[in-house]
């Protein structure tokens, strides 16, 4: 790899896979759609993370620009995951997933 | 203790923003309480936050703070206090045996990331965007709004067609009732 020498890319690497290993781990385990979205973020982070620290190691902005656009569909994913489990709760009083088919009409 | 400031204290506070990160992202998915895993999460994006200014990311380290630890956290949290979830009924499996598969779902895919990370190759060929040369250019925020304004222009136009959409989507999903 061409990252020898920074000693902060490669901490922030395992980071970023741990963060996204964590947050795959919590998508399978809980079954509140709140808790899920949460997961969701936790995963985009660490994706967010390895971006950034390649772009730094490669001298190249483009991850950065990458990491502000992911940060943007990462705040419209969550306002229509939010307006689902609003809509799901108003429904059927609940929020977790296992009535969620039953949204459909 | 110049030398202390310069080299070893970001060392040190790279250390603890990652530790603190994944520590609080395990919180995150083991808390019960969504308000506790709401602050978790916080923290982690704090954390990551720090990580990228130390990485002279300024401008994602602005905006991870603005709009992720800022706007969708308070959206969030303003959610979860609307609805007033407290805890969820069977949000986790009682049995212990089947926590084995997400954990090991989380450990095989952190053993292939890191697999990769260690053993995989890259191109190795370095972008112009050094340190040097961005701080000649005027700083890392005028360099990317320069490259956002001219290469990824189509993409940024988008982008604020997909938050209208996006608005729209959220307030008819919200509304909707099933009989």
């Amino acid at each position: 790899m061409n990252h020898v020498g920074d000693p902060f890319i490669f901490p922030a690497l395992i980071t970023g896979a741990a963060l996204f290993a964590v947050g795959l781990a919590g998508i399978t385990l809980r079954r509140s759609l709140i808790a899920i979205l949460m997961c969701i973020e936790l995963m985009l982070t660490g994706v967010n993370l390895t971006l950034v620290t390649f772009a730094r190691a490669n001298a190249d902005l483009n991850g950065q620009i990458m990491v502000f656009f992911i940060v943007t569909v990462a705040a419209a994913e969550g306002a229509i995951g939010l307006g689902l489990l609003i809509a799901l709760y108003r429904n059927m009083k609940e929020v977790g997933t296992a009535h969620l088919n039953q949204m459909k009409e | 203790m110049n030398d202390f400031i310069q080299q070893g204290l970001p060392q040190i506070l790279f250390v603890i923003f990652c530790v603190l990160a994944v520590v609080s992202s395990i919180a995150v998915v083991t808390l019960k309480n969504p308000v506790s895993a709401a602050f978790s999460l916080i923290l982690v994006l704090l954390s990551v936050a720090g990580i990228f200014a130390m990485q002279e990311a300024y401008f994602v380290a602005a905006v991870q703070i603005l709009v992720y630890a800022g706007a969708i956290m308070v959206l969030f949290i303003f959610v979860i206090m609307l609805l007033s979830i407290e805890q969820v009924d069977l949000d986790m499996p009682e049995n212990k045996v089947f926590w084995g598969v997400p954990i090991g779902l989380g450990f095989v895919f952190f053993l292939g990331m890191g697999f990769v990370l260690i053993k995989g190759s890259s191109a190795g060929t370095k972008g112009p965007f050094t340190t040097q040369a961005i701080e000649a250019a005027g700083g890392n925020v005028r360099v990317i709004s320069e490259v956002m304004f001219s290469d990824y222009i189509l993409p940024f136009l988008t982008m604020g067609m997909l938050l209208s959409i996006c608005i729209v989507g959220a307030v008819l999903l919200a509304k909707r009732r099933v009989d």
